[in-house]
């Protein structure tokens, strides 16, 4: 059995939790004050997620670059890999905010989407 | 001269946000002056998530929390100055502004809502000794670099002040290959966001050092590296615990200033604490028909507080225009004591309205396990228990109408924390 101690972040109470894990599955949690810090540890403790946000280049645009975003969480792990990808790619100018700019990031099935027009 | 019934000084959400309610009240000729060459204010260089959780229920990046407005704003007949910097107000309202196309513009109105934001505090405030070589920056000038003119202010960075823009850079420069060394605070504690502590420096295992600030920058032309000593609790360096750290960037988080020379100009009395104007529960300031919302009034770290805020302000200045608020001299007055750092508004109109006014605090310490009272001629009105109050964030208590009852003109309401 493994204990974690957590911070949960889905809300700005920041409460800290305990989390007993056995073989890969979360048993126990405690310290949480709500439903949403329970499933925010067995996420985090099995496979956590971030959000991605960076930019892209541009082409042709007001700016040089363009805010884009993971259009859902990415596995924490993959974050690097997927910066690899996002600083290796230009679009070109129009972009709109929602256009998709990278389909299918590192394998993950998420998309990353534009978060300005330019 | 230009004539409107509301002028808004700055197109961030507060400005956006101000102008829509009082459209929505019915006011018609509305204009927003913004200097920057469109309207988004600093929402448009905060390309992380995490803006619109409260007001939209959704996670939305600075940007697209902006587009929001300007879409509505563009639905309606609000006109825009952009690129238009207003440079003075004068005591009958009468807007100054300037921008290329129309010169120097004398603009009337009848009433103005200030929304200029905050600036951040530079290195001229906290004063380090040694050098001024290149590569001392804020963190919000290297945020403009790297989400706007797309380029890394440096390599190896250490950043000074855990403040949240400081916090959110340092996960930015470590996903764009930058090594950030450490976050330095000189206070026993974060004046950051619990969630950013985690998300921006935990997950990178980027030390944040508490009782620690920079005592000395080393470098001629690019910073070299930085001293940083431990500090005792009255904040002085504590001689023997320097280290010195190799880095060519020292990002400074160290809090921001609302920016208020505007309101300085035409005579608005400020509060010492929040360096932002003091208002009543509409957000009028001393001023008559001269409101103020959003950062401009106190550093908000939700925007989605700042639109709430600014809707209240909007609202204020409709009726201020309908001549359904007489400018009432029946106050009372709101104030923190025992670690409560500050109240906004600072004043509450007594006058007919059923409406309950919720009032803005932030507390001076970390607290666990406290509870807030409101206290009014030694009789509290308002008890609640709070498992955690820090001062990186806001709080609200709401005043229902019927404790504003019964007051003399000039008590005071005392907000204060126990435990
Ligand atoms: C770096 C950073 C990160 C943040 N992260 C988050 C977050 O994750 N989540 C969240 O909810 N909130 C966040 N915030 C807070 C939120 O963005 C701000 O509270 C909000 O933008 C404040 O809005 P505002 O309209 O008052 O000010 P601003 O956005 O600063 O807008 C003020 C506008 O006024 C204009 N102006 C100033 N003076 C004049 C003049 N004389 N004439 C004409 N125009 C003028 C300026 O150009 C500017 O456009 C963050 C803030 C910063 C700085
Ligand atoms: S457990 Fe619930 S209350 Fe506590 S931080 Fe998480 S979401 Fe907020």
């Amino acid at each position: 059995m493994e204990v974690r101690e957590l911070t949960c972040v889905a809300c700005p109470m920041g409460c800290q939790m305990t989390a007993s894990i056995d073989n890969g599955v979360v048993v126990s949690v405690t310290g949480n004050t709500c439903p949403r810090g329970k499933k925010y540890a067995e996420t985090e403790c099995t496979h956590p997620v971030r959000p991605l946000t960076t930019t892209v280049k541009v082409n042709g645009g007001k700016h040089p670059v363009v805010p884009v975003k993971s259009a859902a969480p990415v596995p924490k792990e993959k974050m690097f890999e997927c910066m690899d990808v996002l600083n290796n790619i230009t679009v070109d100018a129009p972009i709109k905010i929602g256009d998709v700019i990278v389909d299918d990031i590192c394998g993950t099935g998420i998309q990353i989407v534009a978060t300005n027009i330019d | 001269m230009l004539k409107y019934d509301l002028v808004v000084v700055g197109g961030g959400p507060a400005g956006m946000a101000a102008a829509l309610k009082a459209k929505e009240c019915g006011v018609e000729k509305i204009l927003i002056c913004e200097r920057d060459e469109t309207l988004g204010g600093i929402l448009e260089q905060c390309i992380h998530t995490g803006f619109g959780l409260h007001y939209f229920g959704e996670e939305l990046s600075g940007p697209e929390y902006a587009a929001r407005f300007i879409e509505q704003i563009e639905q309606t007949d609000i006109d825009v100055k952009v690129n238009t910097m207003v440079l003075d107000i004068t005591t009958n309202n009468d807007v100054i502004a300037i921008n290329k196309d129309d010169g120097l513009m004398e603009i009337s109105s009848t009433a103005i809502v200030l929304a200029m934001g905050c600036r951040e505090r530079p290195r001229g405030a906290i004063s380090i000794p040694g050098t001024r070589p290149a590569g001392v920056m804020t963190a919000g000038t290297a945020q403009r670099y790297a989400n706007i003119q797309g380029y890394l202010a440096g390599k190896e960075v250490v950043i000074l002040g855990s403040g949240d823009i400081g916090l959110i850079m340092a996960r930015r420069m470590t996903l764009e290959g930058a090594k950030v060394k450490m976050v330095c605070e000189l206070m026993p504690y974060s004046g950051g966001l619990t969630r950013n502590i985690v998300q921006c420096l935990e997950d990178f295992d980027i030390p944040l050092k508490l009782s620690h600030t920079v005592t000395q920058i080393h470098g001629d032309d690019r910073v070299e590296g930085v001293t940083i000593s431990k500090v005792d609790s009255n904040l002085k360096p504590i001689p023997g615990t320097e280290e010195y750290v190799p880095c060519d960037t020292l990002m400074l988080s160290v809090g921001l200033l609302p920016e208020n020379e505007l309101s300085r100009s035409v005579g608005i009395y400020l509060d010492r604490i929040t360096g932002g104007a003091i208002v009543d529960q509409y957000r009028e300031t001393n001023h008559e028909g001269v409101f103020a919302c959003g950062n401009v009034l106190h550093v908000h770290d939700l925007v989605d507080f700042v639109t709430q805020e600014s809707q209240i302000a909007g609202e204020g200045a409709a009726n201020y225009i309908k001549g359904k608020k007489a400018f009432s001299d029946y106050r009372i007055h709101t104030k923190g004591v025992n670690g409560v750092r500050y109240v906004v508004p600072q004043r509450i109109c007594i006058d007919d309205s059923d409406q309950p006014v919720k009032l803005y605090f932030r507390v001076g310490q970390v607290f666990t396990n406290a509870t807030v009272k409101v206290t009014r001629n030694g009789n509290v009105i308002y008890a609640k228990k709070k498992r955690k109050l820090a001062p990186g964030e806001m709080e609200n208590i709401i005043i229902k109408p019927e404790d504003l009852q019964e007051f003399s003109e000039g008590d005071y309401l005392y907000i204060e924390v126990e435990g």
